[in-house]
Order: C-alpha cells, then sequence, then structure tokens
C-alpha cells in the first residue's frame, strides 16, 4: 500500500475495501500484543534451536554467531520457547513499553 | 416466451431470471419460493439457460456460493424465504460489504416459532439492516420487472452493492397470473454483461474480505454507507429507463388517490392492492381514503415520502411484523423519524399490524383502520400500557 491502514480516507479505499496490491500483509505487525518478551542467557544457550524450532510464529531466527533471537515485530510473548528450552536460558521477562 | 402469458409467478420469476441471462444460480430450496429455484434448475437442466446450478446443503452455504460466484465476476441469482433468509444472515452482510452485485428474491414468509409457512413481512424485517438494496413488489408483473431492473441497479458500477427483491409467499409466488414477457433483444439491450471493478482471478490477484482493523473499519463501513445512500438516484434512473423501454413505469414511492386524502394507508408489498380495493369501497361511499405503496425500502426513499406525506393528516402504517419489543413495529419507526426530522407537524400517525402468518387482510379490515383512524386525535398517539401497535383481528 502506498501509505499506512490509519491514513485513507473513505473515499480513498477500493469498492468493497478489495485489496488489490498483493503482499499487503507483511505491513501488519502483530507483536504488539505482547506483555512478556523471551530474554535469553547465552551463557547457558547450547544453540540446540529447540526454541527456533517450537516457537509457532516464526519469530525466533539464528543471529550470525549462532545463537537465537526474536523478532519483536512478530513476537507475541506467549512463552512456549522459554518452557520448551530445556538448558534454561530463555527467560520471560516484563515488556516495558 | 416474449408476450403475454398466464404462468405461477414463480416460475415467470425464474424465466425473468433467464432473461437477465443470469450465470451462477445457487440456492436451496424452502416453500413458498421453492418453484423459483426448482424452474432454474430445469432451465439448466435443458439447455435452456447457460448456468451454473449449484445444489447446496444449506442457505447459509447458498449465499456463500452466490459471495464466491459474484466475486469470480458471474451474475449470479438465488432465492429464499423465512428460515432460509436467517440462514443467510451472516453471508447476507458480506455480500453487501464486498459490494456484490448478487440478486435475491425473497418469497416472504412467517418466521418460526410456531412454525408456519404463510406469509408475512417478519423474515425481511428481520434482516432489513444488512446493507442491501430492498425492493417490495404488488404483484407478478412487478416481480418479473423487477428482476431486470435488480440486475441493472445493482451491476451499475455507481453502485455495486446487491438487491433483494420481496415477494409475499403464495400470495405471489404460487398465484397464475397474466405477465408480459419482454423480448430478449429488448432485454439485453437494456441489460449489458456485467463488468464486474474487481474479480477472483488468478491473472490479477486481489484479496476480497480482508481483515479491516480498528484504524480502517468506520472508513470502509462509511464508504459501504455512502454506496447504499447514493443508490437511490441510479434506481430511479433504473426504473424511468425501464419504462421507457418497455412501457411500465415504476416509481419508488406509488401513490394511489393520496392527494386529497383523508386518510392515507402506507404499506409495502402485495396487500397494496388489497388496500387499493379497500380505497375504491371508501371512495364509492365519498370517504376520501388514499394509498402511498412503498417500492424501495433500502435505500429508505425520504424525499419522496416526505413529498407524499406533506399535508397528510391522518396516516396509517400497515406492516406485516411484529415490533419484538421496539416502540413500534420498522417502517412505522422509520416514517415517524421522517416526519420528526422533515418538521412534518399535526400528523396523527398510527401503527396498523396486519395479516401475520398468512390470516387474510379482508376489506373490512381497511374500513375498520379508516373508521379508527378518523376518530383518532393527536392524544391517541402516546404512549400505552403494553403494545404500542393495534394488531388488527386479534382474538382478545
Amino acid at each position: 500500500m502506498a501509505k499506512n491502514v490509519d491514513e485513507y480516507k473513505w473515499y480513498e479505499l477500493n469498492i468493497g475495501a478489495v485489496v488489490d496490491e498483493p503482499g499487503s500483509a507483511r505491513q501488519f505487525k502483530t507483536g504488539d500484543w505482547r506483555t512478556q518478551r523471551p530474554a535469553w542467557d547465552e551463557s547457558r544457550c547450547i544453540k540446540c534451536g529447540v526454541c527456533w524450532m517450537f516457537c509457532p510464529d516464526c519469530a525466533i531466527y539464528q543471529k550470525p554467531d549462532g545463537y537465537f533471537a526474536a523478532d519483536y515485530d512478530y513476537c507475541k510473548g506467549c512463552g512456549i520457547c522459554s518452557k520448551e528450552c530445556w538448558p534454561g536460558a530463555i527467560r520471560m521477562v516484563e515488556e516495558e513499553r | 416466451m416474449t408476450g403475454r402469458k398466464g404462468l405461477e409467478v414463480s416460475l415467470a420469476v425464474a424465466e425473468a431470471a433467464q432473461l437477465a441471462r443470469v450465470e451462477v444460480v445457487a440456492a436451496y430450496p424452502i416453500t413458498p419460493q421453492t418453484h423459483i429455484v426448482e424452474h432454474l434448475s430445469e432451465l439448466v437442466a435443458d439447455g435452456e439457460l447457460e448456468a451454473s446450478y449449484v445444489t447446496v446443503e444449506s442457505e447459509h452455504s447458498a449465499m456463500s456460493a452466490c459471495v464466491g460466484a459474484s466475486a469470480a465476476g458471474a451474475r449470479t441469482f438465488t432465492a429464499t424465504s423465512s428460515q432460509g433468509l436467517e440462514l443467510m444472515h451472516e453471508i447476507l452482510f458480506i455480500a453487501s460489504g464486498l459490494r456484490l452485485p448478487i440478486v435475491l428474491v425473497t418469497a416472504n414468509r412467517a418466521l418460526s416459532a410456531p412454525l408456519n409457512i404463510w406469509n408475512d413481512h417478519s423474515d425481511v424485517m428481520a434482516a432489513r439492516d444488512c446493507g442491501w438494496i430492498m425492493l417490495f413488489c404488488t404483484n407478478g408483473q412487478e416481480a418479473v420487472d423487477s428482476v431486470i431492473m435488480a440486475f441493472r441497479i445493482a451491476e451499475d458500477r455507481r453502485v455495486l452493492l446487491p438487491v433483494m427483491i420481496n415477494i409475499d409467499g403464495f400470495i405471489l409466488t404460487h398465484v397464475v397470473e397474466p405477465v408480459e414477457f419482454p423480448s430478449q433483444e429488448l432485454v439485453d439491450a437494456f441489460l449489458p454483461s456485467y463488468v464486474p471493478a474487481y474479480t477472483l482471478h488468478p491473472d490479477k490477484p486481489v484479496t476480497m474480505g480482508a481483515y479491516g482493523l480498528p484504524e480502517i473499519y468506520t472508513e470502509c463501513k462509511y464508504a459501504q454507507e455512502t454506496a447504499l445512500v447514493n443508490s437511490k438516484p441510479v434506481v430511479l434512473e433504473v426504473m424511468e429507463a425501464f419504462g421507457r423501454q418497455f412501457g411500465r413505469s415504476y416509481k419508488p414511492v406509488e401513490t394511489y388517490l393520496a392527494d386529497d386524502a383523508d386518510v392515507l394507508f402506507i404499506a409495502m408489498g402485495a396487500i397494496n392492492e388489497n388496500i387499493m380495493s379497500a380505497v375504491d369501497e371508501l371512495r364509492g361511499e365519498g370517504k376520501k381514503a388514499g394509498l402511498v405503496n412503498l417500492r424501495l425500502y433500502r435505500p429508505f426513499p425520504g424525499e419522496e415520502l416526505v413529498a407524499a406525506l406533506r399535508g397528510r393528516q391522518r396516516v396509517a402504517v400497515v406492516e406485516r411484523a411484529m415490533p419484538a419489543g421496539a416502540i413500534n413495529s420498522p417502517l412505522y419507526s422509520e416514517i415517524s423519524s421522517l416526519a420528526f426530522r422533515s418538521g412534518i407537524d399535526g400528523l396523527i400517525l398510527k401503527n396498523f399490524v396486519i395479516a401475520l402468518g398468512g390470516r387474510d387482510a379482508m376489506p373490512s379490515d381497511f374500513r375498520h383502520i379508516f373508521e379508527n383512524m378518523q376518530k383518532s386525535k393527536p392524544a391517541d398517539m402516546g404512549l400505552r400500557d403494553g403494545l404500542n401497535v393495534d394488531v388488527i383481528g386479534v382474538r382478545a
């Protein structure tokens, strides 16, 4: 879309609010529901990738150094990574905004 | 099929859809609508109508299939009634929100419980705010003509909204009437092929019915409401064009001996023909009765109704649905709101509910309403204990 969704006037919308540009869902960041965020303690992380495997939103990625991190544009703070991390390297911390 | 022939109105409606060259019919049978889609399925099976006929397992699926077909760019038709309309209810809003020009004929029938297959308007009144253009028909000829007009209204690029045509169950659907059929050539000239604004096609992908965030939902609904309100001039234009092409003219608000009426009836649907007979009878006795027949219910033809109401003193709104806990039945509520907003003062406006679940409306009922109106005073319009509508013929 040429501009953000909250900038459109009613008469600028397509008939039936049809979206005629493919892939526009990419612009929609879903991470703002989060109340807690995962925090990694890299001294305990063994780079097994269980967090990456279990993340239901594919919001965890591997950094060039092999450790893992969350993409906070999409991480909803569900805590599954923290629960599944058997070496205990991921702690859920209060989200502060 | 050109010319005048005696035909059951349901079959005539199906043949009107055939003349309109519908491309997809998705329907589920329900009394008293069944003959419409049954005849369409015959026409398709016999190769007389080049269309896809989709049999489905419910009305919810019927309207869903219609939404899909219309989104793919097909001229789409269906018909239903009563419980079927309510089962479609959820999808009705999607059809209008997506601006899909589907035409639906509703054979009006009472809602259960108690189970009743006969005619009144409780089905359409429960679905009146679904964002569709809504027409009401007085007879079979209007039903046929409305199907042809409805597609031209719905598919107009300035409109692109679904249209519901209401015809009274049994009273119209199962009556054999002489119906004038226009020629295919004239219909083709009047109703060009549908050119959709958007279609679901892999060559140019679009998303219909996307998630509407709080940041955009209000604007979407504002645009849709504006389209519905702005469809009225197109409805007028199409009705006029139809008159020029086929010699039968329609108006959103039709009046009969209304200009000097002491008591004016307002009603929708086939009951208007009963009221016309009653008006003739009363006029024969020198009693000034008149009638306003509301053919267009959505968008509500405010200016046209105000013109018909102005100068009148006593107006009886005759409805075929209960208020369901509202102060009045739906049409009265809108007419009283219209009178209030238009500064029409001194109107004695009363609400009569009649002919529910197939009970007959007799000439004596309208004489009773006329006499009731004649002796009504402004104070009679105040709120009452209990029901605020007069229910004609209820044993009490």
